[in-house]
């Protein structure tokens, strides 16, 4: 136990001013600002990997790590779409995936958003549309906001999210 | 076949194919992957292969096949499912990709879904490229195995599972929060992987590799372009060896850095994730400062690297590994102290050496369970020969056991490391080839993070790929998931299947 806290105080707080080191542009109190502005409370996403590598999964992961702590900013990642205000979409949608992926959506109360993550999810990526993959995230579901990259930066993931608020 | 990974290919009947398997087996050889192949003789419609690992190396058996069942019109060829329990999923996908057809008992489609149209066979010769897909929202009626009894009933979860994870469908039969039966469901991120292969030129095909399981970018492209150098009779530079080793080391580091955060995490320890994904987040930083990207896609090429590494990037890197390695140790210490953690790591999930063994468990899981399997050390390509990486195992087979694997290998990555960073080969990092002008066979098998990833490519002439197999080791491994949950309670489910961690998209193709 003494260990534990021993660590805790000698690691401190991780967490960065947003944006981190490698794209320094957002402020954090203006992020949290912006969200309490528009809904009042915290944003809740849910996501769906609808097929991809799991490449956008491990930043996806990353944004809620200590030094990006997205859910200090009030945002928070949920587990059911009934809870969710925003739709976080990853890969190629696999055929097999379609029609659970609809469902989510369906099952998500109105207003909601959806932020299409990676080059799979904009494009198809290398996986294009084929008799297994119906490629791009907006060839099933309206998508507000696209975020290339493969897979993209935390940093990238995070801004992709807060133009979708803003919209 | 010839390259350095000691590998022969050997054309057999279907008697032979039987007896060669059993053999093997008896003489304690482990099937690495099955699959079939459209590119038979003009008697065969297709071949179905067989990699069989033994001690001195890789034996594939290749069976064209012939008999034709006279009710469908299937080609049908021997099943190994009751000597490799591990083949029955193989031969299914098989089945569902190439119309070919096992005798074993179980037909039930495995990557088909309801959304291919009946009849459609993706890599069958004679495909047909126009495809009308089947209607949107089909949903197929696919017929778990039900365990019935007093008190019995059925949990059914996913294919959204609540997490950022891939997606995937478990049924588990419970009697109050114990776990009677777990089946699983796969095939929901099929993505037309294989055929894809086939549509890109063979020196462009390690983009589609790199992607097929993101979190194993290096193995893969590594494995793919060792299969195209085999083929094309090319021997990479030094200097690439050892920076593909370099950045093999590095992506086992992450993943085992996020592993022992989430296995904290699922056990209540919040600060097992959140120190262990700070961790993470610095290595992938440094990752970042020396090759220009977090993840290590595309940096492997045939014939060597797409990129090179400063001397004093090197010895930063090492440095890194250095402090991480200390970080690590000072962390299992906690971890090895918290009761609560050690409960709930201790006899949860567990699969006997026995167990192992039987079903053929591999990689990580594999060395946790008693099965000292490790292809840098088996068989030691360039430069694992040089570098002697220490093979680690535990015959506990527990989540705990797969905890202090981990442990260990990141140590032992960490000094490899450093050792390569420090012995790194002077020279150029990518040597020329050229497509040969037959058709040709390559294999490539590369000792990921989780287990031996093998591809398989069969190259015609002009750069043209025929087939290409990618083979993660979870095919082998989410068998034995089913019979580590039994017994446990539900609950201890998401720790058990993180302790795996275990491929979709890699499975699934």
């Amino acid at each position: 136990m003494l260990r534990t806290l021993r660590r805790i105080c000698s690691v401190g707080i991780a967490t960065e001013p947003l944006a981190g080191s490698d794209e320094p542009l957002i402020i954090r109190d203006a992020l949290q600002a912006q969200i309490r502005a528009i809904l009042g409370r915290a944003l809740c996403i849910r996501h769906v990997d609808a097929g991809s590598c799991n490449g956008c999964e491990l930043e996806i992961h990353a944004v809620v790590n200590p030094v990006y702590n997205i859910e200090g900013e009030g945002i928070r990642f949920v587990a059911s779409p009934r809870h969710a205000d925003l739709l976080l979409v990853t890969g190629p949608v696999s055929r097999h995936m379609e029609t659970a992926l609809r469902r989510t959506y369906e099952a998500m109360a109105n207003p909601k958003l959806v932020v299409a993550i990676g080059d799979c999810g904009c494009s198809g990526g290398i996986f294009g549309e084929s008799y297994a993959s119906l490629g791009r995230v907006s060839n099933v579901l309206p998508v507000d906001m696209a975020v290339p990259g493969c897979p993209p930066t935390p940093t990238r993931i995070m801004r992709g999210i807060l133009a979708a608020i803003g919209r | 076949m010839g390259g350095v990974l000691p590998a022969r290919r050997l054309g057999v009947t279907a008697e032979e194919w039987l007896a060669c398997a059993s053999d093997l087996a008896a003489a304690g050889a482990r099937l690495l992957a099955l699959w079939a192949a459209p590119v038979g003789s003009i008697t065969a419609q297709a071949v179905v292969r067989a990699a069989l690992a033994g001690s001195h190396g890789v034996l594939v058996a290749e069976l064209a096949v012939q008999a034709e069942d006279p009710a469908t019109g299937d080609a049908v060829y021997p099943g190994l499912g009751t000597i490799f329990p591990c083949a029955a999923r193989m031969q299914r996908a098989a089945y569902d990709t190439c119309k070919v057809r096992a005798t074993d008992p179980d037909r039930r489609p495995w990557l088909r879904h309801a959304a291919w149209p009946d009849g459609f066979w993706p890599l069958a010769p004679g495909r047909s490229d126009q495809l009308q897909p089947a209607p949107a929202a089909a949903i197929d009626d696919y017929p778990f195995v039900r365990v019935q009894g007093e008190g019995v009933h059925e949990i059914a979860v996913g294919p959204v599972h609540a997490g950022i994870i891939e997606p995937g469908h478990f049924r588990f039969s419970v009697v109050g929060e114990k776990v009677l039966r777990l089946e699983e469901r796969l095939g929901y991120t099929h993505k037309g992987i294989e055929r894809r292969f086939t549509e890109l030129d063979l020196f462009a095909g390690q983009r589609l590799a790199a992607r097929v399981s993101g979190d194993s970018t290096v193995a893969y492209s590594w494995a793919y372009c060792q299969a195209v150098e085999c083929l094309a009779g090319c021997s990479v530079p030094p200097r690439a060896a050892w920076l593909r080793a370099l950045m093999l080391e590095i992506e086992r580091v992450a993943n085992h850095l996020g592993d022992l955060g989430a296995l904290g995490g699922d056990a209540g320890f919040a600060f097992g994730l959140s120190q262990f994904s700070r961790l993470k987040e610095q290595w992938l930083r440094a990752v970042g400062a020396v090759f220009g990207r977090r993840y290590l896609m595309d940096t492997i090429v045939p014939g060597g690297t797409a990129v090179d590494v400063a001397t004093g990037a090197g010895r930063m890197l090492a440095q890194q590994a250095h402090t991480l390695a200390g970080e690590v140790r000072a962390l299992r210490q906690i971890y090895d102290e918290h009761d609560g953690v050690r409960d709930r790591f201790a006899a949860a999930g567990c699969a006997t050496p026995e167990l192992a063994a039987q079903l053929g468990l591999t990689g990580l899981a594999g060395r946790a369970s008693g099965q000292a399997f490790d292809a840098r050390v088996d068989w030691p390509c360039a430069p694992f020969d040089a570098l002697a990486p220490a093979i680690v195992t535990r015959i506990e087979g527990d989540v705990a056991a797969r905890v202090a694997l981990r442990f260990d290998e990141l140590g032992e990555s960490c000094r490899l490391i450093a050792r390569i960073a420090a012995d790194l080969p002077d020279g150029v990092c990518r040597a020329a080839l050229a497509a040969p002008a037959e058709s040709r066979f390559g294999l490539g098998i590369v000792e990921g993070w989780r287990g031996p990833v093998l591809v398989a490519i069969d190259a015609g002439p002009g750069e043209r790929v025929l087939r290409c197999h990618p083979h993660d080791p979870s095919w082998q491994n989410w068998p034995v998931l089913e019979h580590a949950i039994i017994g446990n309670i539900v609950p201890d489910f998401p720790l058990i299947n993180k302790s795996f961690n275990l491929s979709y998209s890699g499975h699934d193709l």
